[in-house]
């Protein structure tokens, strides 16, 4: 007996209904999937931030605030390091490379960065990634800048541009060093980091533009020229560590945490941004509970809709017993009828997901920065599936129960 | 009792009793029917008397309370309620008063709906006609005027006579040993009537069916080998009004 030929026929009767319930089936699955998606792909975009790097040195403060600042350009430091003690760590035996940050500024809303050449070299993103440029080159004067991509694209800058940078982060500062307008030299490839919303200066260049500058007011009567022997920075915000080998990391981090000119904090780019991500797994758990909501109603819409049509089959189930149909048929017929339902609600739902992820893909990236890949579903979205075929299993057995209590009533014929 | 060896029972209900519910009143008291292979019988009940409960013993639907039940020589109080399905796919053809037809399926997919349900007849039609399609087909071109309708089609465009063939064609299909019609014709107008009695016969005929009809006009009786009262089959039936 092919109940799937009956079931699909039946469905087909109810077509409207069917629809409906297909396409909340649908909707729920794009949410489950869809919000999985974006998780596992924010996921691993955002530990893909940094990579190469073994310790990000900073003031003593919290291992987050840290992070957030050195590589997101999120908040700004308590404390600033001294220079001594940066080059004093950086010529430590072990230590391959060492990138200086130094932040502070901003321009037009964006972060702006004092850093070394080094920088383009060894910043390493993503799979082991380096940073390129779309066109122009590294700063080589005082007053070069480097742009990321989005600076590039938002404010519509191209190479030879002028920049005025304002002093402290906020989007509308109003001290702005509007005596030392910066030329933009390069323009750095897309890389989907904190990297395309910087505007990349040499460490000389932050120190030129507070020449004359106490803090953050703008000293009127002194004026002294700028040259190349008084750019030397004081102090730095933080600065990137590459070391020789991975097995002296934990040794240097003691290194640096004890260190006894000031007070340092050595973290582990990975572990840090493990833990800030687990910080968001709040988030994270309540968009997945809320898609777990969304398909628990579309199967309690599917389950109401398959009991409210039942009764009308009462007639529809006694001819199917009197043609020699047994109790097993029928439960297997509206079992059959919920699984297939469901079926097609999940391969619409994947249709429609994949069309809109391929469609929206661009959008996501350019506006949050984050490319969702156009994979097959793994071993955990799989796992989703078969569980959403298994509840409908589960669901379809409560109609099936009714239809078997109605036809022991029945009989062979509806007294209607 | 001597009964003839070529004539085998089809149809043997000894005292039985039977109540939907295990408090309820019965339905049926001490119910007695034999029916032997090729009887026409005709069975004479006003509604009240039992004769859907019945039906449904013999269907294998439900089992009495006590007694014995014997279709086409299956103990049915001894078998399980699946096994008792498959006597009723295999050997029963049923025609009821109205509302037989599913209405998502075809006139097609309605009358082969049976050969889906046991492979038995399956084969028969196989046998007969090559396919259970080209069965159908020979059923539905006997029952019907030829080539007036597309069987392709839904039932529900289908006046109520010719949904009543449709039903005929279904019962019969793959050869059942017992056709059980409940009221066929009491939805239809007296020519219709006439004419699906004909065709009924003339299928039986062909078909060597055992048929055991229900009804509560006496009109056809005569057509029958032998008439049975619901109140001498059912010691509860009701006297009817």
């Amino acid at each position: 007996m092919n109940l799937r030929l009956l079931a699909q026929k039946s469905l087909a009767s109810r077509r409207s209904t069917a629809i409906l319930t297909i396409v909340s089936i649908a909707v729920s699955v794009i949410l489950l999937l869809g919000v999985e998606k974006v998780r596992v792909n924010a996921k691993s975009s955002f530990a893909n931030t940094i990579s190469g790097t073994d310790l990000i040195v900073g003031a003593r403060s919290g291992s987050i605030q840290l992070l957030l600042y050195s590589v997101f350009r999120i908040g700004s430091a308590t404390n600033n390091i001294s220079w001594k003690s940066y080059q004093h760590i950086a010529q430590q035996k072990g230590v391959k490379w060492t990138i200086p940050i130094s932040l502070g500024d901003s321009h037009r809303g964006f972060r702006v960065m004092g850093t070394s050449r080094d920088y383009f070299s060894v910043y390493q993103y993503g799979e082991k990634r380096t940073l390129k440029f779309t066109s122009g080159k590294q700063f080589e004067a005082v007053f070069d800048a480097v742009i990321g991509s989005e600076v590039a694209k938002t404010l519509n800058y191209s190479i030879g541009d002028q920049v005025i940078i304002s002093h402290g982060t906020g989007s509308a500062s109003f001290t702005q060093h509007k005596d030392k307008p910066f030329v933009i030299s390069g323009i750095l490839e897309h890389t989907g980091t904190p990297v395309d919303r910087t505007v990349h200066v040499s460490l000389a260049g932050i120190e030129a533009m507070h020449i004359n500058w106490n803090g953050a007011v703008k000293k009127r009567k002194t004026s002294k020229v700028v040259t190349e022997s008084n750019l030397q920075p004081e102090s730095i915000t933080a600065f990137l560590v590459g070391l020789d080998s991975k097995i002296v990391s934990f040794k240097m981090q003691r290194y640096i945490n004890d260190y006894a000119g000031e007070p340092l904090l050595a973290i582990f780019p990975g572990i840090a941004l493990h833990e800030l991500w687990s910080l968001m797994s709040v988030a994270e758990k309540a968009l997945l509970i809320i898609s777990l909501f969304v398909v628990v109603a579309a199967l309690t819409g599917m389950l109401a809709v398959s009991l409210a049509g039942l009764n009308e089959r009462r007639r529809e189930v006694a001819i199917l017993r009197s043609v020699g149909a047994s109790h097993w048929h029928i439960m297997g017929l509206l079992i059959t009828e919920t699984v297939l339902l469901t079926m097609i609600g999940i391969i619409i739902g994947l249709i429609m997901l994949y069309s809109s992820i391929w469609v929206a893909q661009p959008l996501i990236e350019k506006n949050y920065g984050l490319f969702i890949p156009i994979t097959a579903p793994n071993v955990r979205e799989l796992g989703m599936i078969s569980v959403l075929l298994a509840a409908s299993f589960l669901v379809g057995l409560v109609p099936a129960y009714f239809a078997y209590k109605n036809s022991l009533a029945d009989g062979m014929s509806v007294r209607s | 009792m001597n009964e003839p060896v070529s004539k085998p029972t089809l149809i043997r209900l000894k005292k039985v009793d039977f109540a939907w519910h295990a408090q309820a009143k019965l339905t049926i008291k001490s119910g007695n029917l034999c029916v032997e292979e090729h009887e026409h019988v005709f069975i004479r009940g006003a509604s009240g008397s039992g004769k859907s409960t019945l039906l449904n013993i013999i269907g294998g639907i439900v089992t009495p309370q006590r007694g014995q039940v014997e279709i086409v020589g299956h103990d049915f109080c001894q078998l399980q309620a699946l096994q008792r399905d498959r006597v009723r796919a295999d050997h029963i053809g049923f025609i009821f008063q109205q509302f037989n037809l599913i209405p998502y399926l075809s006139i097609l997919e309605n009358v082969t709906l049976p050969c889906r349900f046991s492979k038995l007849r399956r084969d028969n039609a196989i046998e007969r006609s090559g396919s259970v399609i080209e069965e159908a087909m020979y059923l539905l071109n006997r029952l019907y005027t030829k080539g007036q309708f597309s069987f392709q089609r839904t039932t529900s465009e289908l006046s109520v006579g010719q949904q009543q063939r449709v039903a005929a064609a279904r019962a019969l299909i793959g050869q059942p040993q017992l056709i059980i019609a409940d009221e066929p014709t009491s939805s239809l107008d007296y020519d219709a009537r006439e004419a699906f009695m004909d065709l009924l016969f003339d299928e039986l005929k062909l078909s060597g069916s055992t048929l055991l009809y229900v009804s509560h006009d006496p009109t056809h009786q005569h057509l029958f080998n032998r008439v049975a009262d619901m109140s001498v089959i059912n010691q509860q039936a009701e006297v009817a009004l």
